[in-house]
């Protein structure tokens, strides 16, 4: 019984620390990449909150969360108001089945440094990224608004798209790896990570995954030209920065999802396991923000094309040749 | 009750009753999100029976990509929610009533054949790669004939799409 009741307050633990560094990650990413933006567009950036600006995510926070929570008169209230959550929660979930270090030994009880090991992991990190979709979606219908509406159905249009990429993309890595398992997926990378054999899959994913969290050059569904701000065109307050706060997370997950399936986890020589793991998700999320900065948006059709015509079946040939190999490898 | 006895009869009702609103709800964005939350309600169900591949499948393929497309469409009508009509009851009630009827009729008719329904079956975990070698061993058949209807259905969809290049029917 006492076993029990530690294990449980070993998961409430775990899951406390990991909720509140994936938001804390998540907000000073904001200012992260506010700063870098700047000094690429040969600005300063955010400087006056604290020293260096560092106190910005703070000031955000609470500016947002003491705005009045606005809603339109003809819009569907309670999905307007559900919609945001949608985004964040799934975003927060899929970091679940994420691997962040080796397991640690306290006391001679072995605690394993990921809250859940499903042995279907990365269908549920494509699960719960394929539900990310109706936060955008029904956000932008129940706005009642024709620019949030366009947005939303861009929104739902581009994600279905790339999704089909993003998960082609893996069947490589799945094949590799022989499991659905990430902690297994990190151990199969051992001696090499899989971006040294599979850097096919590992560009088709990058791609899709900058796609799902719909940032530039991708970001159709809020370009500001056009649609003024896309499927959160009405959201005001906290409901606006959940939407906000969903899509950094999203950003830290994609990262970590990276560094899992091609960068080979938390594996690396000479540091210890967490911070090789927070490094590489962090230089995946600093090329993110680097093409944020470097790149024009692409035309509707570009991105579709992009998608579905040279993705798609460059994903699908890959699979094909991966098999081949292997099975003349194992011959 | 066992743990797991209750965690089934919530998601039964969950389920039960997120349906029930999907069928009678006249706004059809309000339907197409019951019948979603009814998926959910679906896939812990698989895992609970031990069948967790399954149960992320029930969401990807169908809470995520098919009720997508449904609320895809939706999204594109101007929806006016419809007053009930009067011959209502006969073109929508009668078809599924009487088909609902026929299957579970079937159901239990199946139950009561059923080799002995007072055992217990025995707790089963049907893991991913387990469940990939059954199928595809045992019922590989009837798995590429499925996704051949896919190609079908594929190359159908294909040609309605396709760029109409006939000039002369251009406006």
């Amino acid at each position: 019984m006492t076993a029990w009741i530690t294990g449980c307050l070993i998961l409430l633990l775990k899951l406390g620390i990991v909720l509140v560094g994936l938001l804390l990650l998540a907000a000073y990413l904001v200012l992260a990449e506010r700063k870098l933006l700047a000094r690429l567009q040969i600005r300063l950036g955010p400087n006056r909150a604290g020293p260096l600006g560092l106190m910005q995510p703070l000031a955000d926070a609470v500016k947002l969360l003491t705005k009045e929570d606005l809603a339109p008169a003809k819009a569907d209230r309670l999905i307007f108001l559900l919609a945001p959550a949608v985004v964040a929660a799934t975003a927060l979930l899929i970091f679940a089945v994420v691997p962040f270090g080796q397991d640690w030994v306290i006391g001679g009880r072995r605690i394993p440094l990921v809250v859940a090991d499903l042995n279907v992991g990365l269908l549920y990190a494509l699960a719960l990224s394929s539900i990310g979709v109706y936060g955008v979606a029904l956000g932008g219908w129940s706005s009642n608004s024709k620019y949030a509406l366009l947005g939303g159905i861009r929104g739902a249009a581009q994600m279905i798209s790339y999704e089909l990429s993003l998960g082609l993309a893996l069947v490589p890595v799945v094949m590799l790896a022989g499991s659905f398992s990430l902690v297994e997926i990190v151990a199969a990378q051992s001696r090499y990570p899989f971006l040294l054999v599979q850097p096919l899959s590992f560009l088709i994913f990058f791609v899709s995954a900058v796609a799902e969290t719909k940032r530039i050059p991708f970001d159709l569904p809020e370009a500001e030209n056009e649609l003024v701000a896309g499927y959160h065109t009405e959201y005001s307050g906290m409901r606006f920065g959940l939407f906000f706060l969903g899509e950094y997370v999203t950003m830290v997950v994609m990262g970590s999802l990276v560094a899992v399936f091609f960068l080979g986890g938390w594996r690396g020589p000479w540091l210890p396991p967490l911070v090789w793991f927070f490094l590489k998700v962090l230089g995946v999320v600093f090329f993110m923000i680097w093409m944020r900065g470097t790149l024009p948006r692409l035309r509707y059709d570009q991105l579709m094309h992009l998608g579905w015509k040279l993705l798609v079946p460059l994903a699908l040939l890959n699979i094909v040749v991966t098999g081949a190999v292997l099975l003349l490898l194992r011959a | 009750m066992t743990f797991y006895g209750v965690i089934f009869y919530v998601l039964g009702i969950i389920i039960l009753a997120a349906t029930a609103l999907a069928i009678t709800r006249r706004n059809p964005m309000h339907a197409v999100i019951y019948l979603i939350v009814s998926f959910f309600g679906l896939a812990p169900l698989f895992y609970l029976l031990g069948a967790p591949l399954l149960a992320l499948l029930e969401i990807i393929i169908y809470a995520g990509a098919i009720m997508v497309l449904f609320i895809f469409i939706v999204m594109m009508l101007k929806i006016d929610v419809t007053p009930v009509s009067a011959g209502q009851w006969l073109k929508q009630w009668f078809p599924a009533l009487s088909l609902s009827a026929i299957s579970g009729l079937t159901m239990v008719f199946l139950i009561w054949q059923g080799p002995a329904p007072q055992t217990l079956l025995p707790l089963a975990q049907a893991s991913p790669r387990e469940f990939g070698l059954f199928v595809y061993r045992r019922y590989w058949f009837a798995v590429e004939i499925a996704s051949f209807l896919l190609l079908v259905a594929l190359a159908g969809a294909f040609y309605l799409g396709r760029k109409d290049t006939n000039p002369e029917e251009k406006p």
